[in-house]
């Protein structure tokens, strides 16, 4: 019944492949980045000049909310809208190209490691400076940002799907001599559908938390605020207005509410029609929505000519014939160009490596980077600890709803629902707690960095409850398994796949939370937690460019570490031993 | 009857390149004719070149030497006029059956009025009237392979390529579809000029084409070609039917010139550790002995009579029989199994006697077997890791069949219990849990 949860569990970074430790492409990866964001702070340190952004004051009133509500979803789809266009031309290069995706891929697995929010640090200024004087470069920063937060695993999915197409069905277009256009869109695109709209819509649950933090943001002098629910909560936490939160949050409920049975149910239904292989006795989910639009004489009259122009342009694209058709096989390939495209990736790689490397000799002292590198430990620490106190909580509950497929049923939505809350909404509350009560901010800011990222393992432990198999369950239960031996040997070993894609998905977002979760402030008092988050936070507050990029490197670090040497491993174990089929 | 000729191959060559560097062959220069009325069958084995030798003429793949000329012309690509069937059906599940039957004449243009009352004369013919709006997954396997026929038909191809099309079905429900194939073909109706075939079912390919060719292993060639000028409706019962059947079994089993190195060393052991192992479970191996031991055999049976009556396809069958061969356990000629003394004693002992005697002949006859447990005696701790055999059987075959025999020779070496296998850890040892 549950599998409104995920059509394909994967998590949203990469950790499939073999590949572990870090190759050649992946070293070129990260300089070619790291060069990257260099070059976008290098621009925002020099154009950091104050713009003059029109900040209307920001109306506390509850009837105001509706507008900002609606002004925050805009942005969010405007940067959904960016995404999908990305991941289309991303993904079908790297998986078209074969020395395209030798860097492609490590880009790809990199860029997903760069906390979100240091991100908006970086670019925010120079984006403004594209339209001085504009609340459109602020839009534009905003809608960047959100994007970040966005892109990346959707053109993995899609990504992965190009590359798992069965052999069969590529023959038979190729055999029924579709164009590239052709196979795009009848093949490409509906093979990779219900992964790909999964993976937009746990985006956009995600994405959430980040419109909220980057509609309010000060880098230096630049005051960015863009009418929105984040910018209202803004306001709220500069006035200690504990109402106004308060309208915030259950507007914020209602929105994701909305999300939810309007967008995310339809949709992901949906795409149970491209769903490939095994049969599935049981009947998919029929969202209310679904039957509205699928009933509605009225959307039939506004898409009918719309799909009358695509079919047509499928239909004239044999004039563009398929350029792979009969290409020769590729184990017949010029190794010279390989190693003129390998000398060229080492090169810019080099060049990019070099120019960081100079920058960071002119910048810092060795004790900054030092000094950032430890202060990476206690954020580590953070997330370690809270991901496994989470897991301690949730997995039980998360098995016992599972294994009840009414209550299952009831708490999913849920969860999913919890998931997609922006949790910094809530931080206010906790913080004027933490204040009030005269707190230690190193032990109690910390849970803030999981309050939204724990439902991540709760719903995909209730998921992967939900698919065990019924003989195993009956085999368990004729077993007469009890006690510690039912949770070794059936309990966790069935749903270990599915927490770990929970566990990993909660990891990172916990690391993007830090950035706000480590310093924050109430009216005019401040709280810090000691830590990389709080150390960018600070640093983007301040308007100090190379500490906040020094910040997001060390961020990365750390986030690829902990990816490669603790949940690939753990990942592989899953997919070669606990994998139920 | 047969007219003008659509298709010419000649010395039609493919190769891959193996790590090492060397190639390896899987078709060996072929030629083959096709002209317009004509059914053509291409029997052979898995790994015979058939099928590659079907995505030469399709257009799928490249030849490595010679050639495939379509109407007088080569083929760089697919080109219009060859539709191809799958043996996986290959239908898109996101389209409904008409958009399916639909969608090759979509690649070609064609205006959707013209489309439409096309994929329906298609769909008519086929006998799918009523499912126009069914999406495959609705559809049993033998609806679903209609609507591969239907979408390959549609486009009045000039030649039909059938890669093992019924050989997904079950067996009522392939006759069914193979008989209603042939009344259309043979009364004219298919928009089509000639048919090549794919499998690897003997009676099949007696059954369906006018001409048979038969194709060989390592590497795939064509070993003999077979007229076959029975009148349709063909009897399978048919003494003239049974003696054709009979004399391709004669040929499949029959032992290789002596010219032949490579296609000796799949057949036989004692050639080193290159031989290739198929993928075969030992209740198969054993329930193989065991039947032919049992009466009505008494240890000497027909092939295509014992492959009738374990319900056998020869792609299943001959894999069984070489191994029982390959380890004395039975000798395999004339289109006849006959155990041998061990082969009896194997097929008679219960199920420790059983271990013990395929230990010793795992041991003696499969040289991989062998090594990897010298291997194991050699080193102190008695533990090797499987990278060890795998690096090694890669120097010899494709990753692909390595990981295979690699597998193969695990799960016979746990069986005979001589050396044991941790997967986790990817090591050989001497040591079963106690």
């Amino acid at each position: 019944m549950l599998r409104q949860s995920s059509p394909v569990a994967a998590p949203p970074v990469s950790v499939g492949g073999a590949r572990r430790g870090l190759n050649f492409y992946d070293i070129v990866a990260a300089a070619l980045i790291l060069a990257w964001l260099l070059a976008f702070a290098d621009s925002s340190r020099h154009m950091a000049a104050p713009l003059a952004v029109e900040n209307q004051p920001i109306s506390l009133s509850p009837w105001a909310l509706p507008l900002d509500a609606l002004r925050s979803t805009m942005r969010m789809l405007a940067a959904m809208v960016a995404s999908l266009v990305f991941t289309f031309v991303f993904a079908s290069l790297a998986a078209k190209s074969r020395r395209a995706e030798t860097i492609l891929v490590p880009m790809l697995d990199i860029l997903q490691s760069v906390p979100v929010l240091g991100f908006i640090s970086v670019t925010v200024t120079a984006f403004m400076a594209l339209a001085p004087g504009h609340a459109l470069g602020a839009e534009l920063a905003a809608i960047f940002a959100i994007f970040t937060s966005q892109a990346w695993n959707m053109a993995f999915s899609f990504y992965q799907s190009l590359k798992t197409i069965p052999e069969d069905l590529k023959e038979a277009s190729r055999s029924l001599r579709f164009s590239a256009w052709m196979r795009f869109w009848r093949l490409e695109v509906p093979f990779a559908a219900p992964a790909l709209i999964w993976n937009m819509m746990m985006s956009m649950s995600g994405g959430w938390f980040f419109v909220v933090a980057c509609e309010a943001i000060s880098v230096g002098s630049t005051n960015l605020q863009l009418p929105g629910i984040g910018s209202y909560i803004a306001a709220a936490v500069a006035q200690r207005d504990l109402t106004a939160i308060l309208w915030a949050i259950g507007m914020m409920l209602v929105v994701i509410l909305a999300y939810d049975q309007l967008l995310f149910r339809p949709l992901v239904a949906w795409s149970y029609r491209f769903r490939f292989g095994e049969e599935d006795e049981s009947a998919p989910p029929r969202p209310w929505m679904l039957d509205v639009l699928s009933r509605s004489t009225l959307v039939d009259i506004v898409t009918a000519p719309v799909i009358r122009f695509f079919d047509a342009s499928l239909r004239r694209s044999r004039l563009a014939p398929d350029r792979s058709v009969g290409q020769p096989d590729p184990d017949y390939r010029t190794p010279l160009g390989d190693r003129i495209w390998n000398a060229g990736l080492a090169a810019v790689g080099l060049a990019g490596a070099v120019y960081f490397a100079f920058y960071v000799h002119r910048v810092f002292p060795t004790g900054e980077i030092g000094q950032a590198f430890l202060l990476g430990l206690p954020t580590l620490a953070r997330v370690l600890v809270l991901i496994a106190v989470a897991s301690l909580i949730w997995v039980p509950v998360g098995i016992y709803v599972g294994l009840r497929p009414n209550l299952a049923a009831a708490v999913q939505p849920v969860a999913q629902m919890l998931a997609a809350f922006p949790a910094n909404l809530v931080f206010p509350v906790a913080v004027s707690a933490i204040v009030a009560l005269n707190l230690n901010a190193d032990v109690w800011l910390s849970p803030l960095m999981v309050l939204g990222t724990q439902w991540y393992i709760l719903f995909n432990v209730i998921a992967g409850a939900a698919a065990i198999p019924r003989e195993l369950k009956d085999a368990s239960g004729n077993l007469r398994l009890k006690g510690w031996l039912w949770w070794r040997t059936f309990a966790l070993p069935s749903v270990f796949p599915y927490y770990l894609t929970g566990a990993i998905t909660a990891s990172g977002g916990s690391w993007n939370a830090a950035i706000v979760a480590e310093w924050v402030s109430w009216g005019d008092k401040h709280l810090a937690a000691h830590g990389i988050g709080a150390y960018i936070a600070e640093a983007t507050q301040e308007g100090a460019m190379d500490r906040v990029l020094l910040g997001i490197v060390v961020m990365i670090v750390y986030v690829i570490a902990l990816n490669r040497l603790l949940w690939r491993p753990l990942y592989a174990l899953a997919e070669r031993k606990y994998r139920i089929n | 009857m047969p007219g003008e000729q659509v298709l010419a191959v000649r010395g039609a060559k493919k190769s891959f390149r193996r790590p090492s560097g060397d190639p390896l062959v899987v078709l060996e220069s072929v030629d083959l004719t096709l002209r317009e009325g004509e059914l053509v069958g291409l029997l052979g084995r898995s790994g015979s070149g058939k099928s590659t030798l079907l995505r030469l003429i399709a257009g799928l793949s490249k030849p490595n030497g010679g050639s495939v000329e379509y109407l007088g012309k080569t083929v760089e690509g697919p080109p219009p006029g060859i539709a191809m069937v799958f043996q996986s059906f290959a239908l898109f599940p996101w389209l409904t059956v008409l958009d399916n039957v639909e969608v090759g004449l979509e690649a070609m243009g064609v205006a959707p009025a013209e489309m439409r009352s096309r994929a329906l004369r298609a769909i008519d013919m086929i006998g799918l009237d009523g499912y126009e709006s069914a999406f495959p997954r609705e559809l049993s396997g033998g609806m679903r392979q209609r609507v591969g026929f239907a979408r390959a038909v549609v486009t009045h191809p000039n030649i039909l390529l059938m890669d093992e099309p019924f050989s997904a079905l079950d067996v009522l429900t392939a006759e069914t579809l193979r008989t209603d194939f042939l009344d259309l073909w043979s009364e004219g109706q298919l928009p089509i000029k000639a048919v090549i075939l794919v499998t690897h079912n003997i009676e099949e390919a007696v059954q369906m084409c006018d001409r048979i060719l038969l194709f060989a292993s390592n590497p795939g060639r064509i070993m003999l070609e077979l007229k076959i000028d029975l009148p349709h409706p063909r009897n399978r019962q048919d003494p003239a039917f049974r003696a054709l059947v009979e004399r391709i079994y004669v040929a499949m089993t029959a032992r290789p010139a002596a010219a032949g190195a490579p296609s000796r060393a799949e057949r036989f052991a004692g050639s080193g550790i290159s031989t290739l192992l198929p993928r075969l479970s030992t209740n198969l191996i054993s329930g193989m002995a065991e039947a032919v031991a049992q009466p009505p055999y008494n240890g000497r049976a027909d092939l295509p009579e014992i492959a009738k009556h374990l319900q056998l396809e020869i792609d299943e069958l001959f894999p069984v029989a070489e191994t029982l061969q390959m380890l004395r356990f039975a000798e395999v000629e004339g289109g006849d199994i006959r155990l041998t003394d061990a082969g009896k004693r194997f097929a008679e002992s219960e199920i420790t006697g059983k271990k013990r005697l395929f230990a010793q002949h795992l041991l003696a006859y499969l040289p991989i077997a062998a090594h990897i447990r010298r291997v194991l005696d050699e080193r102190p701790n008695h533990d090797a890791p499987r990278s060890r055999f795998s690096d090694e059987l890669e120097d010899h075959m494709s990753p692909e069949a390595a990981e295979t025999t690699l597998r193969t020779v695990i799960n016979w070496g746990r069986f005979a219990e001589i050396f044991a296998y941790d997967d986790d850890e990817q090591r050989f040892t001497l040591e079963n849990p106690s």
